[in-house]
């Protein structure tokens, strides 16, 4: 007994230690520092994760891999790369349709657990088939048939999407001049670049030389319209006068003779244009006939060099033996996929990131590259900071420095901060109604009339996107600013108003230069919301397509007015707006890449300033 | 400058009657304080002798109801190093802070009476605060360099004057720095940032730029609290060898300093001027109980 009595004492004794140990464990606060862990390891798990999804989708996009060849029971052949393989489970109905064969594969396939895989095929040729993905269970393949064809070739041409098929035979003139699957892939690549190089002087006479015709044509009309309007000549005169213009260009004796007398009726009712409208009109007619002699002159110039390209065509045949004519001229890249080594893979795989990164879209914006977006996008960014920036440093200078405090000064406060929880796209209708429809409209009133009613400001664009986002981002700004300044030592300001320091001299030579670096924090924040937001820019002026670069080598240069593409903007057409979504998905994901890595970029390089003047200004006390 | 080497501080004198009876004489002007009485400051007749730099006139200053300085009249000699002592609270600062009227950046400080600056009253109707401010230096408690080079900070002065010259701004400078014993210390990184720079060589630029200018009267607010002996001893030296082009008005919490830096010392209890005589009397044999009982460290 003597032995037992001790126990309970001692047991006590333990538990009334760990209790002990248990409050100093959590005055030491070592639980929350184990939450705040936890925290912080949920936010790096999803950061990473998000990350290395993208990163891994669109980083792989390029990489051209193989092209297999295989048989199915039902006698079909395909030829495609593989684009996804996943595990499913096929249910009964699906398997009703299918032929006895299939029937019993998939039921041996099946027999385990009930889950097989299958792949998402890229067959392409849309023109042919009119599919371009065709999914395949394991099941379904005639064992030992799936290979890699050496001479299947991989083709991006300008329509249809992808083709994959062999060569067949090159024709120069409908004239065939190789045969044979080495012999005309060698005549391919002996004359590709050759006819690329005449499709690409073609696209430079078509956008630059005819787009010049054409704009000198449309400012010589503006300026006639110009001094109709200054000079007041009524509508029906001018409409009879350039239906005369117009018939006497290309229409028959009859058609220019009633124009004539129309005319002539209108001038007869009392009505003669004055002088200078008559002067500026015949000028007009010399000018707009020089500009159409260079019209003609350029198409002649186009034809020749389609007659040119189109002598060369290569004849291809599909898996199912289908025979497919495609012209040199509208291929953009063929890669014989199977026959390519790491080094061959990797050079198509950097051409194609060039392409990506330097060209425009094509095919609806599912291939080819983003270059225009991503000038739109960095161009907006800049904009919107460089109007955000000084808008919200002013505020808040006036907030924290000059204004009392009071009642309408934590009611702005209040209200700046509402601003920034309200949904984006509620900024995006107000920039239209506003920044579009009212400031635009007014602009187009005041110096763009002759182009009326087509809007040149009153409608949407890189300015006004711009500008809405510079509202949205605004609070960022201004919140960031005013914590910067209410940190300046009160000692700085102190000692510069005991140097005899007026408050504006206070503030420009001390407060502001110590508060840059915070003011830059704000920047670089909301250049990272501005640059990532897209649902506003639909409604003011990010485009699907834009023709134009907004800054280009036209005279004035820059062209705020102009739409733009957008990268967000782009991602959301790409992954909901487009008829090829499937392979559009690979797009979505590398344009996703591309617009982290630009706002990463655009962020370092602000932090890079930052810290720069951070040196500068602020040193270490003692 | 002799006449002011470090009078000794005396002990509690045994020849007086017991702490007792000390105490009770000097709880007097406290006890009359405390009833709201006004208490005349004790002014020794060598203050009267001296120009005047800096008269306050019957000043009082209320920090929205708080009344933190009564009716406080001293003058300032002109090429004198003047103190300011008192327990801490007793306004020193704020005294200091209303010659140049930084308390006016303060939301609701209201003051009585006057001060003048070489007969310029400082809080008159039509005062250009910022002229007025320009012939004041200061120096403050914890050195506050601005954000930019040395040189920068040294002529920040001139600068929001409008001055381009180059050459009077390197005149300056050089002048400024030599005074405030650092000339030699920074003068081949003038154009590196002033945050770089050690607490004690931080606050010796701040006196540079506070004497930049050529102030009328120089303000500092106990500038060595947050410097190390030998650094406070090169500031000592640097204000003995400012007088007497200069007059120095300063706060200073450390008894031997105000005996061995300052001419003359004017001590302070609960936002009035107490006794106030040259810094020899005041600490060998001051005519209030309660100075003594301060300087001596029996109070405060
Ligand atoms: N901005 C202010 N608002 C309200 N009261 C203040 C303010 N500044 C100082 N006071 C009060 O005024 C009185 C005098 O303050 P002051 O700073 O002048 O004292 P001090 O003599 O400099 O003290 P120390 O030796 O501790 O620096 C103190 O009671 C203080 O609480
Ligand atoms: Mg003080």
């Amino acid at each position: 007994m003597t032995a037992v009595a001790p126990t309970p004492a001692l047991a006590s004794s333990r538990s009334g230690r760990r209790a002990a140990s248990g409050a100093t464990m959590l005055a030491a606060g070592e639980p929350v520092a184990w939450l705040m862990a936890a925290g912080l390891g949920l936010a790096l798990v999803m950061i990473s994760g998000l990350l290395a999804l993208v990163l891994w989708n669109g980083g792989t996009t390029f990489w051209p891999g193989p092209i297999v060849e295989l048989r199915t029971l039902d006698g079909a052949t395909l030829l495609g790369e593989e684009f996804r393989r996943e595990r499913y489970r096929p249910d009964e109905t699906l398997l009703a349709d299918q032929s006895a064969a299939v029937r019993t594969a998939a039921a041996q396939a099946l027999s385990g657990d009930g889950w097989t895989s299958r792949s998402l095929l890229r067959t392409a040729n849309f023109d042919v088939t009119g599919t371009h993905f065709t999914w395949i269970s394991d099941y379904e393949i005639v064992p030992d048939s799936v290979g890699r064809p050496e001479w299947a070739i991989g083709i991006e041409r300008l329509e249809f999407g992808r083709f994959f098929g062999f060569p067949l035979r090159g024709e120069e003139d409908r004239r065939v001049v190789a045969e044979g699957e080495a012999a005309t892939w060698a005549w391919f690549e002996a004359h590709h670049r050759e006819v690329r190089r005449l499709w690409e002087e073609r696209r430079d006479l078509e956008t630059h030389e005819v787009g010049g015709v054409n704009r000198a044509l449309e400012s010589e009309r503006l300026r006639l319209r110009g001094i109709e309007l200054r000079e007041g000549i009524p509508a029906e005169w001018v409409v009879a006068w350039s239906d005369l213009l117009r018939t006497r260009r290309g229409g028959s004796a009859e058609e220019i003779e009633s124009a004539r007398t129309r005319l002539a009726e209108i001038e007869a009712a009392g009505f003669v244009p004055t002088d200078r409208f008559r002067a500026a009109a015949a000028e007009f007619e010399a000018e707009e006939a020089t500009l159409n002699d260079r019209f003609v002159e350029l198409t002649g110039e186009i034809a020749r060099l389609d007659a040119a390209m189109d002598r060369f065509v290569m004849v291809l045949r599909t898996v199912d033996g289908v025979e497919k004519s495609i012209p040199l001229a509208e291929i953009v890249r063929a890669i014989p996929q199977n026959q390519l080594g790491v080094g061959g893979r990797l050079l198509v795989f950097l051409d194609r990131w060039r392409e990506f990164l330097l060209d425009g879209p094509r095919e609806a914006n599912s291939e080819g590259g983003v270059f225009p977006a991503i000038f739109g996008t960095v161009a907006m960014t800049l904009i919107m900071t460089l109007a955000v920036v000084p808008f919200g440093v002013l505020a808040a200078l006036y907030l924290r420095e000059y204004a009392k405090g009071g009642a309408v000064i934590s009611a702005v406060r209040i209200a700046v901060n509402n601003l920034a929880g309200v949904p984006s796209i509620v900024f995006g209708v107000f920039g239209l109604g506003f920044f579009c429809y009212v400031v635009g409209a007014s602009i187009d009133q005041l110096l763009f009339e002759a182009k009326l009613p087509n809007p040149t400001f009153g409608k949407g664009g890189l300015l006004w996107s711009s500008l809405t986002l510079a509202l949205l981002t605004l609070p960022v700004v201004i919140v960031a600013t005013e914590e910067a300044l209410a940190a300046v030592p009160r000692s700085m300001r102190e000692g510069s108003y005991a140097c005899g320091a007026s408050k504006w001299q206070t503030i420009r030579r001390i407060v502001l230069p110590r508060a840059l670096p915070g003011i830059m924090t704000g920047a670089i924040l909301a250049m990272a919301r501005g640059a990532g937001e897209v649902a506003p820019l639909m409604l003011v002026g990010a485009v699907k397509l834009a023709p134009e670069l907004p800054i280009d080598g036209v005279a004035p240069f820059v062209h705020p007015e102009r739409s733009f593409m957008h990268l967000g903007f782009h991602i959301y057409d790409l992954g909901f707006q487009s008829q090829n979504s499937e392979a559009a998905k690979p797009m979505v994901f590398t344009t996703t890449l591309l617009l982290i890595v630009l706002i990463a970029l655009l962020n370092l390089i602000a932090i890079w300033l930052r810290s720069r003047l951070r040196r500068r200004f602020a040193g270490s006390q003692f | 400058m002799t006449d002011r080497a470090a009078p000794t501080i005396p002990a509690a004198p045994t020849t007086r009657p017991g702490p007792t009876s000390i105490d009770a004489r000097a709880s007097r002007n406290l006890a009359a304080i405390a009833r709201g009485e006004t208490v005349q400051a004790v002014v020794h007749e060598e203050v009267d002798r001296e120009q005047v730099v800096l008269e306050v006139d019957g000043f009082s200053l209320f920090y929205g109801g708080y009344q933190a300085l009564h009716r406080v009249s001293m003058k300032v000699p002109r090429g004198k190093i003047t103190a300011l002592i008192g327990p801490s609270g007793c306004g020193k600062t704020t005294l200091l802070r209303s010659v140049n009227r930084l308390n006016d950046l303060i939301d609701g400080v209201r003051v009585e009476g006057d001060m003048r600056l070489n007969g310029d009253s400082i809080y008159g109707r039509d005062v250009d605060v910022i002229e007025l401010r320009k012939r004041m230096g200061m120096v403050f408690q914890k050195s506050n360099p601005f954000p930019m080079s040395i040189y920068e900070n040294v002529v920040y002065a001139l600068r929001i004057d409008g001055q381009r010259d180059r050459r009077v701004l390197d005149e300056v400078c050089e002048r400024s720095l030599r005074a405030a014993a650092l000339w030699d210390e920074v003068k081949d990184r003038l154009h590196e940032s002033a945050l770089g720079m050690s607490g004690g060589q931080q606050q010796r630029l701040c006196i540079a730029r506070a004497v930049a200018a050529e102030p009328e009267v120089l303000l500092m607010d106990e500038p060595c609290s947050a410097l190390d002996p030998i650094a406070t001893q090169k500031i000592e030296e640097l204000m003995e060898s400012l007088v007497p082009h200069y007059s120095v008005l300063i706060v200073t919490h450390n008894m031997q300093q105000a005996a061995r830096a300052s001419d003359y010392t004017a001590y302070m209890v609960l936002g009035r001027l107490i006794e106030y005589g040259p810094t020899q009397s005041i600490f060998q044999n001051p005519k209030l109980p309660e100075t003594e009982d301060y300087i001596t460290g029996r109070f405060g």
